[in-house]
């Protein structure tokens, strides 16, 4: 393996192992965008994982399994939406249990079924879908960003492609106006008879739904095998809802935040490869303590976390009713 | 004759325990300008919630041009021709002017082009929400953000919006209150246009000269019961309060003539920035004598709040000096500035978000300002705060159950009292008082004015910071005018009038400086000249 492929598989593995954070993020972004917050990510995307991996490989499709995972996801959703839309629970605490609720049921299914659980590489097309990259015509054929970047499963593209499209949903159409004054004045968007309740419904729904494929994804990631001990999201859900204030609720910033974030959580794996490869320009990386390096994602998180407090507040596009229930009669 | 407009039949309205509408009739006529006019507490707004959606009754008819109709939501309201400019502005700031009208546009036509515009938000939308805006009679910047907007162009997207939507009958929940004497003429002569052009127009207001003004014909609401119509022309201010407050009323505000003394508390070329790190008061000097009220008017958000907050010792100053008793307070702590006898309530426009804890009771928010005096005791003197809370109850009539009941569960009147008398109980020798009346009815405006007169007679310097230009003139001795930070003049309340102030309030005059002398330093002050940097 020559250095250039030393560069190229790193890049790949930054996509590769970090797009299902882009699902969970865009996915956070319509949520919040409609006002409500939802701490519930780990949650809803063990959630997706689970049930899209275990109904897709009885189908035995990759299709099946992503459909599946957000449909799921987007159920389990409509739980949030109930206690905290129609029954106006504290969306914090809704949220937080939405976490304990998914990853709680993760483990017991998982546990239930652990005697017959399926294996990923006997259900042939999940395991190819999932292994044999969709190369893109000519993109492809670039020089190392080639390989990195346009020869991918399809759950790296439709993750590219949702971010795009929510956020051309979100800026260019009427229906993501109407989200968006929800989300900043929901008094105002009352008076001007938008229904509230549905719009919030759906967008929970659908935010939902989408990180639960992103759960699936992260399933499929760690080749579908069930430990026990372990819930497969690990805290990316978290990240998630960090990486939303990165991307200042901008779902095409989120590519980018999550790509960056990516870099530093892949570095821990590469740090070794690259330091070999490059020993000039990055020997430096083989010396710094491994523990250090699994720390790092998590040091980035919380320094992007300061650094977007610090942001003057009339740049931040955090919606202005964001955290707060809506009740019309409210005095 | 031609059927009412809107008429309303035994509408009742309550909240918990507490009946805010009883038994309400009222009717509005085609193309007239109908005034409800009541106290703060009387059912004005919640009245008109119901007619807009927001509220529904708890029994009662709703006519509409004779029909019967039922109004569950403001959507209801906006298909029935009826369109509401509430107090607080239901506009999205960060959205643009068209942005926030075309939201609610729905599809109009099923040709392709239609369609098409309610799915894609399309460039379009601004030059249409300009167009119609002009049929209309008004010029606005379709593509102007919210935010940029100053309250009076808010107000007017606000009606444009109604207009849009094709009402017919309008109502307008206190517009006046946050605008300049310029303002308001130009959104009567707007009001007086729609008017003209066949709508019904419904204004809420406690301004009785306003009242008298504009409207064609009055409606008076009293404690949530429906006391009277009566037609403008055929009525005087005083047949309205007498109708609005139930008994005969004196009018006129107390202003005692106190002899000067020595400036208290003197502001030096002060600079302040706001939250935003924009400047929100720019070199500002002015001065409080003991037993003298000097009032600040200027419109909201002109840096009374920054101003008020830097001189209790809650912001920081960026330049300048603040000298009390010719000591420096900048830099001390809010305690020891209170120690020192500056005492200070704001009310703000929620009226509970400062001074008070809303959940603590009456008693324990009195302990909130002193829990500090006895340092080595650890544990809270009830009994003697509880003993000051009665007095405060007693001397500025709060009505209360106890003195142990959240301050949350009180009204907003009894509240302020409560904000204001723990100031008093403190004895300070300058009270700084931001909107001490605000939203209050007017037998309690009446009793906080005297409590201020009642300190200026002992000797305390009292800084007025508020809105009613009438009220600053009849009370304060000295009026200082403020517009964007800079101070615009210092004038004698007797000597001015209140179209002098309002040109001063938007910067249109300029009596800064006057005869060659900076307004606001006085001559016996205790700053010498070389401490002035």
């Amino acid at each position: 393996m020559n250095s250039l492929d030393v560069l190229t598989l790193f890049l790949f593995n930054i996509v590769i192992y970090n797009i299902p954070l882009l699902y969970g993020t865009v996915g956070e972004i319509i949520i919040e965008k409609s006002g409500s917050l939802n701490l519930g990510v780990e949650g809803i995307m063990a959630v997706g994982a689970i049930f899209g991996y275990l109904i897709g490989c009885s189908a035995n499709s990759l299709t099946v399994g992503i459909l599946a995972s957000f449909i799921c996801a987007g159920l389990f959703g409509i739980i949030f939406a109930v206690l905290t839309v129609t029954m106006q629970a504290n969306q914090n605490v809704t949220g937080l249990t939405m976490t304990t609720f998914g990853v709680g049921l993760f483990f017991f299914i998982g546990k239930g079924l652990s005697a017959s659980w399926p294996v990923m590489t006997q259900y042939e097309n999940i395991n190819n879908g999932f292994k044999n990259p969709i190369e893109i015509p000519l993109l492809s054929k670039i020089p190392v960003l080639g390989k990195a970047l346009f020869s991918h499963n399809i759950l790296v593209y439709l993750g590219i492609f949702i971010a795009i499209a929510v956020w051309f949903y979100l800026n260019k159409t009427k229906a993501g106006l109407r989200l968006r004054a929800i989300g900043e004045n929901p008094a105002a968007a009352d008076s001007l008879g938008i229904n509230i309740t549905l719009y919030k419904y759906v967008h929970i729904v659908l935010g939902s739904g989408i990180m639960g494929i992103g759960g699936f994804y992260m399933g499929l990631n760690l080749g579908g095998s069930f430990e026990g001990s372990n819930c497969w999201i690990n805290g990316y859900g978290w990240i998630a809802v960090a990486l939303v204030i990165f991307a200042n609720w901008n779902t095409l910033a989120a590519i980018l935040g999550t790509l960056v974030f990516g870099f530093f959580n892949t570095l821990q794996i590469y740090s070794g490869s690259l330091a070999y490869a490059f020993p000039k320009a990055l020997g430096f990386l083989d010396k710094i303590p491994s523990q250090l390096y699994q720390a790092l994602p998590f040091m980035i998180t919380a320094l992007v976390l300061v650094f977007s407090s610090v942001r003057k507040n009339n740049k931040s596009a955090q919606p202005a009713s964001l955290g707060l229930n809506y009740y019309r009669e409210e005095r | 004759m031609a059927a009412y407009a809107i008429e309303l039949k035994n509408i009742n309205k309550s909240f918990g325990s507490v009946a805010a509408n009883k038994n309400i009739n009222l009717s509005v006529r085609q193309g007239e300008i109908l005034a409800l006019l009541g106290e703060n507490g009387s059912g004005k707004t919640t009245l008109m919630n119901m007619l807009s959606g927001i509220y529904k009754p708890d029994s009662g008819q709703i006519f509409v041009n004779g029909q019967e109709v039922s109004i569950n939501s403001p959507e209801d309201a906006k298909k029935l021709g009826i369109g509401m400019v509430h107090q607080h502005f239901k506009l999205v700031d960060i959205f643009s002017a068209a942005d926030n009208i075309w939201l609610g546009k729905e599809r109009d036509g099923s040709s392709a082009k239609a369609k098409l515009s309610e799915v894609f938000l399309q460039k379009e939308r601004f030059s249409e929400i300009e167009k119609t805006a002009e049929q209309f009679g008004f010029q606005i910047d379709a593509r102007k953000l919210v935010k940029n907007m100053s309250v009076s162009e808010k107000q007017t997207l606000e009606i444009i919006k109604v207009l849009y939507y094709g009402a017919k009958t309008i109502i307008l929940d206190e517009p006046t209150a946050v605008l300049t004497v310029q303002e308001i003429e130009k959104l009567f002569h707007i009001l007086r246009e729609m008017k003209a052009q066949g709508h019904s127009i419904i204004i809420i207001s406690h301004k009785l000269n306003e009242v008298m003004e504009i409207s064609d014909r009055v409606a008076i609401l009293r404690k949530g019961e429906y006391i009277d119509t009566v037609n403008t022309a055929e009525t005087n201010t005083l047949e309205l309060t007498e109708l609005m407050m139930g008994k005969k009323a004196d009018l006129n505000i107390r202003r005692t003539k106190v002899e000067k003394k020595q400036p208290l508390l003197e502001i030096r070329d002060l600079t302040i920035k706001n939250d935003e790190g924009a400047v929100a008061i720019d070199h500002v000097n002015f001065y409080v004598r003991g037993g003298e009220m000097l009032g600040v008017a200027g419109i909201a958000g002109c840096g009374q709040k920054e101003l008020c907050e830097a001189m209790a010792g809650l912001r920081k100053i960026e330049s300048g000096m603040i000298i009390h008793e010719g000591e420096s307070i900048v830099g001390l702590s809010p305690q020891k500035i209170l120690e020192k006898g500056v005492a200070m309530s704001f009310i703000p426009e929620d009226r509970l978000g400062m001074g008070l804890a809303p959940s603590l009771s009456i008693t324990d928010n009195m302990i909130l300002k002193k829990y500090n005096q006895n340092h080595w005791n650890p544990f809270v003197d009830r009994k003697s705060a509880r003993k000051e809370a009665q007095e405060v109850i007693d001397e500025l009539e709060v009505v209360t159950p106890s003195t142990e009941i959240p301050v949350r569960r009180l009204s907003g009147g009894n509240v302020q009292k409560i904000l204001l008398g723990r100031e008093i109980k403190s004895n300070p020798n300058v009270l700084i008082t931001a909107y001490p009346v605000r939203g209050l009815d007017i037998n309690s405006s009446y009793t906080i004015y005297n409590i201020l007169d009642d300190l200026k007679q002992k000797g305390v310097g009292v800084l007025f910071v508020g809105e009613d230009l009438d009220v600053l003139m009849s009370l304060c001795d000295k009026i200082m005018v403020l517009c964007h930070g800079k101070v615009m003049g210092v004038v004698h309340a007797s000597k001015t009038s209140k179209e002098e102030l309002g040109l001063m309030m938007t910067g249109a005059v300029n009596l800064s400086v006057v005869n060659g002398k900076v307004a606001g330093i006085a001559k016996d002050s205790a700053i010498k000249e070389e401490d002035v940097q």
